[in-house]
């Protein structure tokens, strides 16, 4: 079975790219993708990772000073 | 060929500036519009340069930035952003057309608009001015950082400090001072600076910005793509993409940063001195030639690299062609686009000869130029014609 997957969502593509740049520096997990649809049908990138990371990688993101719209749960059933 | 023009574009650019913006065609989508390999290389040349471009100016966050075409949209985006019928706005005969003609246009639909004067040596007087010019409903004060015609920097401390202890919204035009003056935005009363990146930046034209202080809200100029929000009537409302819609000028963009990396890389403190050493020497020296006279104010260091004049009030536009036609040397005559600046000079009719310099320029080039002025002002004004 795969693993559960969480998103972090931004409110603009520059947050992402904010975020995107501050994980690489630091070596946190994720990626970036399209937003998934059936998170939001309004455009934009996404931070995925694996839900087991989560804690973490918001841990860190606080630390870091790092601002994000929402991390919701993948919903992988179709 | 000399080249001096610089408060018009820089010249010659830096060869990064050029690699930059060739790559950058050749290797990014558009940024902001996917996820895919391309859309996210241009993505990160847009956030790479917003971050520098924030980094350069000491501002707040690279969300304080957003891109233009060039100092002109900043402005116009700038004022009709915060001004609304029945507001009050302070503002100089110093100005540029990039500013004088929003806020006309702005006064039509209700805007209230004062323009303090300046004095013949092209200063404004601000400690005595402003404070009697103020009003219930003034919102903003609109100044240039540097005069583009002489080169004379204003108090802007005063006018920011002015700002901030009464609430206005301080709006400067660093079109000829990004560059060139070390800003730290963060720990300045500037609300919403306006630049472009051809000039002191070194880089292409038709690329610009504005930084917007967190917590002061622009209204669009323009709304439509963005990347995000898709479905939503409304254009984002978050910087810096509530100012950006549509497609990045991306290769200007990356053409831009190398711009700036460029400047960082040379020093803004080794440019100024650069520059400032040049204008003093043309100034002294170009002041000896009978018949010439020089307008601005040259007793305070806090200029730009700007020397205007005129000889023996001939037309400037004749001996500019002179100039270009019999000794290939670049500059500009006319009125600069600041016709209240030009009155207040007493120049309004005949405009004036602009020199402007770069760090780039040498003394063995202002030589020449002088040596080109000397002979231009023995002759008659009838060998002009």
């Amino acid at each position: 079975m795969s693993k559960a997957r969480v998103v972090v969502t931004f409110h603009t593509t520059t947050e992402a790219m904010a975020w995107e740049q501050a994980c690489k520096e630091e070596g946190l997990p994720g990626r970036l993708i399209p937003m998934p649809t059936q998170i939001s049908a309004e455009c934009g990138l996404a931070w995925l990772l694996d839900l087991e990371d989560k804690e973490y990688l918001l841990e860190q993101a606080g630390q870091l000073g790092l601002d994000y719209q929402n991390v919701v749960e993948l919903d992988r059933k179709r | 060929m000399i080249y001096l023009d610089q408060a018009a574009t820089s010249y010659p650019k830096p060869p990064k500036v050029g690699q930059a913006m060739c790559e950058t065609l050749h290797s990014a989508g558009n940024s902001g519009r996917g996820a895919h390999h391309f859309s996210l290389a241009a993505s990160r040349i847009a956030y790479g340069a917003r971050a520098e471009l924030a980094a350069f100016f000491g501002a707040e966050n690279p969300s304080c930035i957003a891109f233009t075409a060039n100092a002109t949209e900043s402005l116009n985006l700038a004022l009709s952003g915060v001004l609304n019928p029945g507001d009050h706005v302070i503002t100089t005969e110093l100005e540029h057309n990039s500013v004088l003609r929003p806020l006309y246009i702005l006064e039509n639909t209700g805007v209230e608009v004062t323009i303090l004067p300046a004095t013949r040596a092209g200063n404004v007087d601000f400690p005595s001015l402003l404070p009697e010019q103020l009003r219930p409903n003034t919102k903003a004060i609109v100044v240039t950082h540097a005069s583009n015609v002489t080169g004379s920097m204003i108090d802007m401390e005063y006018v920011g400090e002015f700002c901030q202890e009464r609430g206005l919204i301080f709006i400067l035009d660093a079109a000829q001072t990004a560059g060139f003056y070390s800003y730290e935005l963060k720990k300045s009363p500037i609300d919403i600076l306006c630049f472009t990146g051809h000039k002191g930046l070194y880089g292409p034209q038709g690329v610009g910005g504005i930084y917007v202080k967190p917590g002061i809200t622009v209204r669009p100029l323009k709304v439509g793509g963005s990347g995000i929000q898709t479905f939503s009537r409304t254009h984002p409302s978050q910087m810096p993409e509530a100012l950006e819609a549509g497609t990045l000028n991306l290769p200007g963009i990356a053409g831009l940063r190398a711009g700036v990396d460029y400047v960082k890389n040379v020093g803004l403190h080794r440019i100024r001195q650069q520059e400032w050493d040049l204008t003093s020497y043309f100034h002294t020296e170009v002041t000896k030639i009978p018949g010439v006279e020089v307008y601005g104010d040259f007793s305070s260091p806090q200029r730009c690299p700007i020397v205007a004049l005129n000889i023996h009030g001939f037309e400037s536009s004749l001996m500019s062609q002179a100039l270009a036609e019999e000794f290939s040397i670049y500059t500009r005559s006319g009125g600069h686009c600041a016709p209240l600046m030009h009155g207040a000079l007493g120049t309004g009719e005949m405009g004036a000869l602009r020199f402007s310099f770069s760090h780039l320029n040498t003394r063995e080039e202002l030589e020449t130029t002088l040596g080109a002025l000397r002979d231009l002002s023995s002759r008659e004004w009838e060998d002009f014609l």
